[in-house]
């Protein structure tokens, strides 16, 4: 049995001879590898954008909103018919097993002022589970209560944007600002969350109590009413049990007949989010498995060179039967060549490839996230592509006869 | 128990349709420590005959045997163990790796019996110093004159102790002088060290060194004459 350090010496020797070839067998094994890396890098970037959305939403979401109001034939969209009222919210915790905890809400946008600092920004009256609905934590103070919920006391929780542009630096615990010229005591800061799937920033917001979001700042509402109730369920596999159970539920409360169509909607948020993320994934594996072609291609190239090598070193062959080489001793030498050829060209290939990924990331705004599973794949493959075909040369070396190999010119 | 014995030897050749006999019932042996000229024209079968008896070929017909073992019924791999411990070859045109240099053209057969790389390098140099090739160790063969070439080749062939070198026209491609020194370097193998030479020529000069002379001709041959070293 030959050994290997002198095979891999013979393979580097020949390989040497012919530098340019050998260069450029590889750059097709470079060009695959560093193919697959960037492209699963992107693909992951992509999913994993998808996937902090997701959990910034909140998971396990339901949200129930009315119907549409219809006034003289024109309908006019979601959320107008004023329907949804605490009491449903109360219910749909009570009532439905599948629903871990839900929090009413009602909603609009409002000036503020602090100070000689005014901002625009979405006011929430809400309860005090919206934080646990949302997966939300506070980054200072404390949530409302449930005195603060009956007693309309004047409290407020602002999101990170609204420390950044009203109180520029100061803590805003403590601090009265106005909301439509109605004052409020911040009693909490929200952690930052950042921007939601449709690319709207989550931190731009004030949460109040609801009870005091209606009588103190909305005004002229019905004194139950809420815009949306955003449910909780106690697990991602429980959505569809919640999504009927709600339905059933408020169609009984609403008295809506069995033919009747129903004036509110469930809308299914983490599952547009879940469709959103298994369609990234499937485009990683799509842009893993075009590139992986290239990888193929490469494959093909070191085989076409590998046989251009085994024709013109017929006479070598000769020379080294002659002296006593064995069939495996030839196929092993030519395999060590293809393998060597593709894990040199694997291994740039990786370098290129995490460079090229991160200055992707750099120049654009694409998230790309080198994955080391994807890497080691890839550099194993281009391993394997130089055995597979390095094989068929190899075997066609390892068969020539000596006579014929020795007398060729 | 002689080193070499043929039985019938056959050797077929189909080309296109037509049969040739390119070997037709060589039956002779050859005996341990013999120097033996092979001759013949071109075509007279004397190659085939060499490939043969050097375990390169299968016959079609006969058998061969080398030291009492029946050649014909060894697969690829065997006959390459033969190759490698008990047959040396020397060819008319050197057949050295190219852009390797001269002791690690010695090692290659070493190489394939599994020595380890300090044992090859200590017995390829002392081949080459055997051969009055000391100090070239490192040149490639384009850097080496056709003789010192050919010495390189001897050196390779006898690296693994085998008891037999066959040898195919090596002074084709050597100039006189050249030539008779290599001639000499065999003549020494054999009388010295009793390793036993099969030398295929058409030239008598260089087939006058030898102690016996095999003819042939059309596969057939015509004439085998044992004789004195002039």
């Amino acid at each position: 049995m030959i050994n290997l350090a002198a095979t891999v010496k013979i393979s580097l020797r020949a390989l040497k001879i012919n530098k340019m070839r050998s260069a450029l067998t590889m750059l097709g094994i470079v060009i695959g590898v560093t193919a697959v890396i960037i492209m699963v890098a992107i693909g992951s970037g992509a999913r994993e954008r998808v996937s902090r959305q997701i959990s910034s939403a909140g998971s396990n979401l339901l949200v129930v909103v009315p119907g549409s109001m219809t006034a003289g034939g024109i309908r006019m969209g979601f959320g107008t018919q004023a329907n949804l009222t605490t009491k449903d919210a109360e219910a749909i915790l009570k009532e439905c097993p599948a629903v871990w905890d839900v929090s009413p809400e009602v909603h609009g946008a409002a000036q503020v002022v602090f100070g000689n600092q005014n901002w625009s920004t979405a006011i929430t009256a809400t309860t005090p589970s919206y934080l646990n609905v949302r997966d939300w934590l506070l980054d200072d103070g404390r949530n409302f209560s449930d005195q603060d919920i009956r007693n309309t006391t004047k409290v407020c929780i602002v999101g990170q944007t609204i420390v950044e542009n009203l109180f520029a630096g100061q803590d805003p615990i403590d601090q009265i600002i106005r909301i439509k010229k109605v004052p409020f005591v911040v009693i909490g800061v929200l952690e930052a969350k950042g921007q939601d799937l449709m690319g709207q920033d989550q931190d731009d917001m004030i949460l109040i109590p609801i009870t005091t979001g209606r009588k103190k700042v909305f005004g002229s509402l019905r004194p139950d009413m809420v815009r949306s109730i955003i449910v909780k369920t106690v697990s991602t596999q429980e959505l569809p049990q919640a999504e009927t159970q709600i339905q059933e539920l408020l169609r009984q409360r609403h008295h809506i007949g069995p033919k009747e169509e129903e004036d509110f909607t469930v809308r299914n948020l983490t599952q547009m989010l879940q469709m959103a993320e298994k369609s990234t994934r499937i485009m990683t594996m799509l842009l893993g498995a075009i590139a992986s072609i290239s990888l193929l291609v490469g494959g093909i190239g070191i085989m076409n060179i590998m046989l251009v090598s085994v024709t013109e070193r017929t006479r070598e062959i000769g020379i080294r039967m002659a002296v006593g080489a064995k069939v495996r001793d030839i196929r092993l030498q030519f395999i060590t060549e293809a393998l060597i050829l593709s894990m040199i060209g694997g291994a740039i290939g990786i370098i290129m490839g995490i460079a090229g990924a991160k200055l992707i990331a750099l120049l654009t705004d694409w998230s790309a996230m080198v994955s080391l599973p994807a890497t080691a794949a890839a550099f194993g493959f281009s391993g394997l592509v130089g055995i597979f075909f390095g094989f068929y040369p190899a075997y066609k070396a390892s068969l020539l006869n000596p006579i014929e190999a020795l007398r060729y010119e | 128990m002689a080193l070499i014995e043929t039985v019938g030897l056959k050797k077929i050749y189909n080309l296109g349709g037509s049969v040739i006999a390119a070997l037709d019932g060589i039956t002779t042996n050859i005996e341990k420590g013999e120097f033996v000229a092979i001759m013949g024209p071109s075509g007279s079968g004397k190659s085939t005959f060499m490939n043969l008896i050097g375990c390169l070929d299968k016959p079609t017909a006969g058998r061969c045997f080398l030291e009492g073992m029946d050649i014909g019924c060894l697969n690829r791999d065997e006959l390459a163990v033969i190759r490698n411990k008990k047959i040396g070859f020397v060819f008319q045109s050197f057949n050295l790796l190219p852009r390797t240099s001269a002791i690690e053209n010695v090692e290659l057969p070493m190489l394939y019996s599994g020595l380890s790389p300090l044992d090859r390098k200590l017995r390829a140099r002392k081949a080459l110093k055997m051969m009055g090739l000391e100090g070239r160790e490192e040149h490639l063969p384009n850097q080496l004159s056709g003789g010192q070439q050919q010495r390189v080749a001897i050196a390779r062939a006898l690296v693994n102790d085998a008891p037999l070198i066959m040898a195919d026209e090596p002074t084709g491609n050597l100039d006189t002088k050249a030539s008779e020194e290599i001639m000499e370097l065999f003549v020494k193998l054999n009388e010295e060290s009793h390793i036993t030479v099969i030398l295929v020529t058409h030239e008598h000069d260089i087939a006058a060194f030898s102690k016996r002379i095999i003819r042939f001709l059309d596969g057939k041959i015509v004439s085998d004459e044992k004789r004195s070293r002039p």
